[in-house]
C-alpha cells in the first residue's frame, strides 16, 4: 500500500466520524435557519430570510450588544490581570516556572459548574462576603451582589483566566531579555521599554487569549444563568430559549449562526494581528542580530 | 530579566499572591464547607463528613455519577483510538490542506451550545432515540480533537525513517506499529485519553441536549445543574469537592505522562 492511502486509512474514521456529527448537524442548522417555524412549533420548509432577519431586530440586536459589551468587558479584565500574572510567572526564577503555570492552569481543569457556583457561595445574600463584612463590624443590609451583570463577569474572568495567563505566557517566556536592555541603555524608562518592546512583541499572545475568552463568554450560556439569575440574557442563552422553551428552531439556528459569524470574524482579526506581530518580532530578531 | 530592583521583585510577587489568592479562594471555599458540620457558610459549626455519608445514601446522584462514568469511559476509548489513529495518519502525510487542518480545530473552538442543537436537530430529525448512546457519540466528537492534538505534538519530532527501516526489515504494519510507532507515543496517547476523560466527566451543554427526555439519562454535571439551579443542598459541595478531585487528579496524570514526552 501506498504511503498515502495508508494516511487517508488511518485518518478515515475519525473523519467520518467528525463529518457525520460535526459537519452535517452544522450545515444542518445553517439550512434550518432558513426555514419557516411551523404552527405548532415545529419546521415549515418554505424557504425564507425572516429568521436572520429577525436577528437585527432591535429587541435581539439589542441582546446581541449586551451580550457584546458583558463578553468584552470581562475580556479586557481577564486579559489585564491575565497579562500581569503571565508577566509575574515570566519573571520568576526558571525552576518554579512551570510550577507556577501548571497551578495556574489547575482550576481551569476543574468542573465549569462547580468553579461558576462557587461565586454563588461568595457572593450570596448571606455568602461569604456579607459574612466577612459582618465580621469587620458591617451591620446594614446584606449588598446585593449575586444576579447582577457584575456577578456575571466576575464568573467569566475568573473561569477564563487561566487560559489568558496560559496563552500570554507563552511569547513573555520566549522574550529576548536583551531586547529590553537595549533599549533601558538607549535611555528608554522602563515605561516606555514595556510599552515600546515589550507589549508589541507579546501581543500574539494577548490576542489569543482575549479571542478564547470573548469567544467563550459570548456565547456562554451557563454564567448568565446561574449568576445572571436569568436576568441577563446573552446569546447563549437566546439560543438555548429558542430550542428548549419558545420551540422556533429555526430563528434559534439563525441565532446560532450569528454566533458562528461573530466567532470567524473575531479569529480573522486575531490572524491579522498575529500576521502583523510576526513581522515586527522578525523585525526586531533583526535588529538585534545586525 | 536578571536585574531587578527588589522593589520590582515584591510587586511581582504580590501580583502573584492575589492571582492565586483570586483563583483559589472560591474552591478552597467549597471544600472547606463540604467538611462544615452546619452545612452553611454563615458558621464553621464543627468537622463532619456528614454530607459525604448523605452523598452516599442519594440514589439520584448515584445513578448520575454511574452515568457520568459510563460516557467518559467508552467516548474516551473510542476518540482515544480514532484521535490517535488521525494523528498518525496526519503525520505521515505531512502535507495537508487548510480545510483537515480547520475540520480537526474547530471541535475545540466550536461554542458548546452550537454543537449542542446542532446534534439535537440531527438526532431529532433521524428520529434517534436519545439517551446515554447519543451523549457519547457527542463526547467522541471533542475528544477525538483533544486527543489528536496531543498525540500529533509527540509525533512532531518523530523519526519516520525508523518506521520505514522496520518495514524494509520486513515487518508487517501491525509489528512496525506495535513495536516501533506504538512505544513512541504511548505516553502522549495516555495524556491524551486522560484529558478526554477529563472533559467528558465535566461537559454540562452538549450532554445536555443530547440527552433526551426524562432522567435516565441525567449525567452528573446535569444533576449539580439541577441541583444548583432548584434548590441548593449543602451535599452539593461535597459533590463538588469529590468532582473536583477527580478531574485534578486525572489532568496531573496527563501532565505527568507528557511531562515524561517532553523529557525524552
Amino acid at each position: 500500500m501506498t504511503q498515502p492511502s495508508r494516511s487517508s486509512l488511518l485518518m478515515a474514521p475519525a473523519l467520518a466520524w467528525l463529518t457525520a456529527l460535526m459537519v452535517v448537524p452544522c450545515a444542518l442548522v445553517l439550512a434550518l435557519a432558513f426555514f419557516r417555524r411551523g404552527t405548532y412549533g415545529g419546521v415549515e420548509y418554505t424557504f425564507t430570510l425572516e429568521n436572520f432577519g429577525l436577528v437585527f431586530d432591535p429587541l435581539y440586536a439589542g441582546i446581541f450588544l449586551n451580550s457584546a459589551r458583558i463578553a468584552g468587558t470581562a475580556t479586557l479584565i481577564a486579559v489585564i490581570i491575565g497579562y500581569a500574572a503571565a508577566y509575574a510567572i515570566a519573571a520568576a526564577p526558571r525552576r518554579l516556572q512551570p510550577v507556577l503555570l501548571f497551578f495556574a492552569v489547575l482550576p481551569f481543569w476543574s468542573n465549569y459548574l462547580i468553579r461558576t457556583y462557587a461565586w454563588i457561595v461568595l457572593l450570596n445574600r448571606e455568602g461569604l462576603i456579607t459574612q466577612l463584612l459582618r465580621w469587620f463590624g458591617y451591620t446594614g443590609e446584606p449588598p446585593s451582589m449575586l444576579y447582577t451583570e457584575g456577578a456575571v463577569i466576575a464568573g467569566l474572568v475568573y473561569n477564563y483566566l487561566p487560559f489568558v495567563i496560559l496563552a500570554c505566557y507563552a511569547p513573555l517566556s520566549r522574550l529576548n531579555p536583551e531586547l529590553a536592555e537595549a533599549s533601558r541603555d538607549l535611555g528608554a524608562s522602563a515605561v516606555t521599554t514595556f510599552r515600546r518592546v515589550v507589549l508589541p512583541l507579546t501581543v500574539p499572545g494577548i490576542a489569543a487569549g482575549a479571542v478564547f475568552v470573548f469567544v467563550l463568554s459570548i456565547g456562554n450560556f451557563v454564567t448568565p444563568a446561574l449568576l445572571g439569575g436569568g436576568r441577563f440574557q446573552m446569546i447563549g442563552n437566546l439560543v438555548y430559549d429558542q430550542f428548549l422553551t419558545a420551540n422556533d428552531w429555526p430563528f434559534g439556528a439563525a441565532l446560532a449562526m450569528a454566533l458562528i459569524a461573530i466567532m470567524l470574524l473575531v479569529l480573522m482579526a486575531q490572524a491579522l494581528l498575529a500576521d502583523r506581530a510576526a513581522g515586527r518580532a522578525a523585525e526586531a530578531r533583526g535588529g538585534a542580530d545586525g | 530579566m536578571a536585574e531587578r530592583s527588589s522593589a520590582t521583585r515584591r510587586t511581582l510577587w504580590l501580583v502573584l499572591s492575589l492571582v492565586f489568592a483570586f483563583l483559589y479562594i472560591p474552591i478552597a471555599v467549597l471544600v472547606a464547607l463540604s467538611f462544615n458540620e452546619g452545612g452553611l457558610p454563615t458558621a464553621w459549626s464543627g468537622f463532619s463528613l456528614k454530607w459525604y455519608a448523605s452523598l452516599a445514601g442519594n440514589s439520584a446522584i448515584l445513578s448520575a455519577a454511574l452515568n457520568t462514568l459510563i460516557v467518559a469511559l467508552v467516548s474516551t476509548a473510542i476518540a482515544t483510538l480514532l484521535g490517535t489513529l488521525l494523528a498518525i495518519g496526519i503525520e505521515m502525510r505531512r502535507q495537508y490542506g487548510k480545510g483537515l487542518e480547520a475540520l480537526i480545530f474547530a471541535p475545540m473552538i466550536i461554542p458548546d451550545i452550537v454543537l449542542a442543537i446542532a446534534l439535537l436537530s440531527f438526532f431529532s430529525m433521524l428520529d434517534v432515540t436519545m439517551g446515554l448512546h447519543t451523549i457519547i457519540l457527542a463526547h467522541v466528537v471533542f475528544n477525538l480533537a483533544f486527543v489528536c492534538s496531543v498525540v500529533r505534538a509527540r509525533l512532531k519530532s518523530f523519526d519516520w525513517s525508523i518506521v520505514e527501516a522496520s518495514a524494509d526489515l520486513g515487518a508487517p504494519a501491525i509489528t512496525t506499529f506495535r513495536r516501533v510507532t506504538l512505544p513512541v507515543i504511548l505516553p502522549a496517547v495516555i495524556a491524551g485519553a486522560l484529558l478526554a476523560f477529563t472533559l467528558s466527566v465535566d461537559e454540562f451543554i452538549i450532554a445536555f441536549f443530547t440527552a433526551g427526555a426524562g432522567r435516565a439519562s441525567t449525567t452528573l454535571p446535569m444533576q449539580i445543574y439541577a441541583m444548583i439551579r432548584f434548590g441548593i443542598t449543602p451535599e452539593i459541595n461535597a459533590l463538588a469537592t469529590i468532582v473536583m478531585a477527580v478531574s485534578i487528579t486525572a489532568l496531573t496524570l496527563s501532565q505527568r505522562f507528557n511531562r515524561g514526552v517532553i523529557g525524552q
